[in-house]
C-alpha cells in the first residue's frame, strides 16, 4: 500500500513486517527514530518481539549475538559513533556466523563531532564480513531489509547485513512508499530456520578459540559466504521483483549507461542528484550515465567490469576516505577495472553532510573530462 | 547427576591444581544440564576450548572479553520469546568482571534480566601472564603492581563488586569459595533458580599465579577464609543473610607467607608495616561480616 512515510518509520515498518523476535538497539542520532518506532510497536502489541534497552551500542549489538545464538530473529540499527562502539563486536557476529540485520543511518565520524551525512561510518566496517547494502531512496532502504534478512539467512551464507541509507537525507525525509502487506512478506521471508543454536538438548561449543592451525580457515570460509552472497543476492532481488515488481537483482544499477563514454560511481542517496545532473547534461549532449553500486560487501567487481565496458572515464563519489589513500569507493572500483584501460578518477565529497546539487555533479564531469581528480571537491579553501 | 558424566569434563588443559577449573566443574555440578555457558576472554576459555576439542557438556558461547552479561541478555530474551527455559550463566574471569566488563554487567543487572553471572575470582589477569585487575587484592606483587624498591606491590584495596552489584538491583548475590565444595555447589544452585540477576563471586586460588604448589590450591582456598581475607557469604535483595562463621580466625601470615605473590613482605625482614595493614583489612572484614564466632556483628 502506498503511504507517505518518514524514512526511519518507513524503515521501522519494513522491520516489523519481517517479524524480528528480538530487537536490541542503543537511540543515536539520525537512527533515534527507528527504534522508537519499534519500541512504540511493541508497547502496542504491533510488534511481538523482545525490545532490549540496552545501556549502550556495544550491547545492543552483544545482545543481538547472543538472541541470533539462541535462534531468534534479530534487529537492531545504528549509526556513527555507535557503529564505531561496535567494531569489536561486529567481528564477531560476522565470525560466529550469525545473520543480524542492522540498519545504519549513515552519518559522519567525530572529530569533530557531526551528527550529518556521510557514509565513513559503515565503509569502516567494510572488513568487518558484514553484507553491505546501500539505499538510494526509501522505498530501496524499506525493501533492502527484506532482500537482507533472506540473503542472510540463507544457509550457503549465513552473515549479518548491514542496510545503510543516509542519515537525514533518508532517514528524516517524508516519501511516498509502497508498504508490502504482512501476508507478501510472510510468503517472501519464512521464519528464521537456523543451522545450529544453543540448545540445552543438543551441546556445542560457539565461538572458542583457533590456534594457528585453524583460524585461517575460519576467515577463508567466511570469504567464501560473502562470495557466494552475490549469486544469492541476485536470486532473492529477482524473487522480490518477481512477487513484488521492483528489482533489486542487481548489485549494481546503470542508468543511462548504454552509449555513455563517461560514467559516475556512487552509493546512496547522492544517486538521485547524479540522475538528475545527468538527465540535464544529456540534454547538453553529453553521453554520460550512473552506476551504482546496491552492494558494497560483496563487491560487484564483475559487475562492474561488464557493465562499464564500454565507458572511457569514470568519476567515483565517495562519501568517505581513506585518509592518507583515496575515497574507498574509488580505490576498489579502480581495483575492479584493473588493466581495462578506463580512466578512475575519484572526488571526495559530501563529508559531514555538505551539500551536493546538480551544478556539483556537472563540475565534477567537466573535472574528469580534463583529467583532474583524485581530490576534494567543494573545499572551502578559505577556511583552510 | 553422576561422576561419570561430568558437566565440565576432563581433558582440559589448564595447569595443574587450577583453582578456576575445579570451579568449572563444581559450578557446573549445581547448574545441571539445562544449561547454557556464556564466557568471557580468559583463562578457562583457552585451557577449555581449543578448536575443534571442547570440555563443555552443556551450549557454550564466547564472544568478547568484556560482553558476556550482555550477550546473555540476548540469549535470555531470545529463549523467552521461544518459551524455553534453560538457565543462563556466565562465567567470566575476575578482569572480564570487575575490569572490562562492568559497563555490560551494570546493564544487564540493571535491566533484570534471568542471568546468573559467575566471577571466577583468581585476583588478577591469569592468561595474558600475571597482571593487576580491579579484584587484586592489598600488596599482591603481579607483573603490572610489581613490589619493588619503592613499592610494595598492589596500592589500592579490592574492589567490592558483591556490594555493586546489590547496589544494582542483584536477586541473589554470593561469595564462595572452591575449598567450600557443598557451600558453591548449593549457591550455584539457589542462584539458578532464583529469579532475576544474580551474582556469585567464587574465590579461585591460582597456583601458576600466585605461587604455591598446585597440590596446595584448597589449602590456600581455605586459609583465605581462615584469616578473614575472603568471605563467604549470601545476600538476598541487598541484605547479608548468611554468613560462614569462623571459630578462630587465623593471622594473615599465614595465608600471605604460602604464595610467592606476597614474598616481599617478608623478604629481606618481614614488613610490620604492611602485614598489619593487610591483618587490618581482615579484621575489618570479620567485624563487618560477623566472621568471628560468638563475637557480635559490627552494627
Amino acid at each position: 500500500m502506498m503511504e507517505i512515510l518518514e524514512g526511519s518509520h518507513a524503515v521501522a515498518e519494513a522491520v516489523r513486517l519481517c517479524r524480528p523476535q528480538v530487537v536490541a538497539a542503543y537511540p543515536i542520532t539520525p537512527q533515534t527514530h527507528i527504534v522508537e518506532a519499534l519500541a512504540s510497536m511493541v508497547a502496542d502489541c504491533k510488534l511481538d518481539a523482545e525490545y532490549i534497552c540496552v545501556e549502550s551500542e556495544f550491547s545492543a549489538l552483544s545482545a543481538c549475538l547472543g538472541a541470533s545464538a539462541a535462534g531468534s530473529r534479530v534487529y537492531s540499527a545504528t549509526t556513527s559513533q555507535g557503529l564505531a562502539l561496535m567494531f569489536e563486536v561486529c567481528f564477531n557476529v560476522a565470525g560466529m556466523r550469525q545473520p543480524v540485520i542492522m540498519t545504519i543511518a549513515n552519518r559522519a565520524l567525530g572529530a569533530p563531532l557531526n551528527i550529518w551525512n556521510d557514509q565513513q561510518d559503515s565503509i569502516s566496517l567494510r572488513d568487518s564480513g558484514w553484507l553491505q547494502f546501500y539505499a538510494e531512496d526509501n522505498q530501496e532502504a524499506t525493501d533492502l531489509h527484506f532482500i537482507a534478512y533472506k540473503v542472510a539467512e540463507d544457509h550457503r551464507i549465513l552473515l549479518p547485513a548491514m542496510v545503510c541509507f543516509d542519515g537525514f537525507i533518508l532517514t528524516h525525509t517524508y516519501e511516498p512508499v509502497d508498504m508490502p502487506s504482512q501476508e507478501a512478506i510472510d510468503a517472501f521471508l519464512p521464519p528464521y530456520k537456523p543451522v545450529t543454536i544453543l540448545d540445552a538438548k543438543k551441546p556445542m561449543s560457539l565461538g572458542m578459540y583457533a590456534t594457528p592451525d585453524y583460524y585461517m580457515e575460519f576467515r577463508y570460509e567466511t570469504d567464501q559466504a560473502q562470495k557466494r552472497a552475490k549469486e544469492v543476492f541476485a536470486e532473492v532481488g529477482a524473487e522480490f521483483a518477481a512477487k513484488f515488481g521492483r528489482d533489486y537483482s542487481g548489485l549494481v544499477e546503470g542508468y543511462r549507461l548504454e552509449d555513455a563514454d563517461m560514467a559516475f560511481i556512487a552509493l546512496g542517496s547522492i544517486c538521485g542528484t547524479v540522475r538528475e545532473a545527468i538527465d540535464e547534461m544529456r540534454a547538453e549532449g553529453k553521453k554520460v550515465g550512473l552506476l551504482k553500486i546496491r552492494s558494497f560487501r560483496p563487491f560487484p567487481s564483475e559487475e562492474i567490469r561488464a557493465t562499464l565496458s564500454g565507458v572511457s572515464k569514470v568519476a567515483v563519489l565517495d562519501k568517505n576516505i581513506s585518509l592518507g589513500q583515496k575515497g574507498a569507493v574509488a580505490l576498489e572500483v579502480r581495483d575492479a577495472l584493473y588493466g581495462s584501460g578506463i580512466d578512475v578518477k575519484g572526488y571526495i565529497l559530501a563529508l559531514g553532510g555538505r551539500d551536493v546539487r546538480q551544478a556539483d555533479i556537472k563540475a565534477i564531469a567537466d573535472l574528469l573530462e580534463k583529467g583532474e581528480g583524485d581530490q576534494f571537491f567543494g573545499l572551502r579553501t578559505e577556511v583552510l | 547427576m553422576t561422576e561419570e558424566c561430568e558437566l565440565f569434563e576432563c581433558g582440559h588443559r589448564a595447569c595443574g591444581g587450577c583453582g578456576p577449573a575445579l570451579a568449572a566443574r563444581l559450578i557446573m555440578k549445581g547448574t545441571g544440564e539445562n544449561t547454557i555457558i556464556v564466557a568471557s576472554t580468559g583463562c578457562m576459555e583457552v585451557f577449555s576450548t581449543p578448536y575443534p576439542e571442547t570440555a563443555w557438556g552443556v551450549p557454550w558461547i564466547h564472544s568478547l572479553f568484556e560482553n558476556a552479561a550482555a550477550v546473555a541478555s540476548g540469549i535470555e530474551a531470545s529463549l523467552k520469546k521461544q518459551g524455553r527455559d534453560e538457565h543462563v550463566v556466565c562465567i567470566c574471569g575476575d578482569g572480564a568482571t570487575f575490569d572490562i566488563g562492568m559497563l555490560c554487567i551494570s546493564g544487564a543487572f540493571e535491566r533484570g534480566h534471568d542471568i546468573t553471572y559467575i566471577c571466577y575470582d583468581n585476583e588478577a589477569y591469569m592468561n595474558t601472564g600475571i597482571q593487576r585487575s580491579g579484584a587484586t587484592p592489598y600488596d599482591a606483587d603481579t607483573t603490572t603492581s610489581p613490589a619493588g624498591k619503592c613499592s610494595t606491590g598492589n596500592q589500592r584495596p579490592k574492589k567490592d563488586l558483591p556490594a555493586i552489584l546489590a547496589a544494582h538491583g542483584a536477586t541473589y548475590v554470593a561469595t564462595a569459595s572452591i575449598a567450600y565444595p557443598n557451600d558453591l555447589i548449593k549457591k550455584v544452585q539457589r542462584a539458578v533458580s532464583t529469579h532475576g540477576p544474580n551474582y556469585i563471586q567464587v574465590h579461585a586460588p591460582c597456583a601458576t599465579g600466585w605461587g604455591f604448589d598446585g597440590s596446595q590450591t584448597m589449602a590456600v582456598g581455605r586459609l583465605a577464609v581462615e584469616t578473614g581475607l575472603w568471605v563467604n557469604y549470601e545476600m538476598m535483595n541487598g541484605e547479608v543473610e548468611r554468613v560462614r562463621k569462623v571459630a578462630h580466625r587465623k593471622p594473615v601470615d599465614d595465608y600471605l607467607s604460602v604464595q610467592k605473590r606476597f614474598r616481599h613482605l617478608y623478604r629481606p625482614g618481614r614488613n610490620e608495616e604492611e602485614i598489619a595493614k593487610i591483618q587490618a583489612i581482615a579484621d575489618a572484614n570479620a567485624r563487618k561480616f560477623g566472621v568471628d564466632l560468638n563475637v557480635k556483628k559490627e552494627e
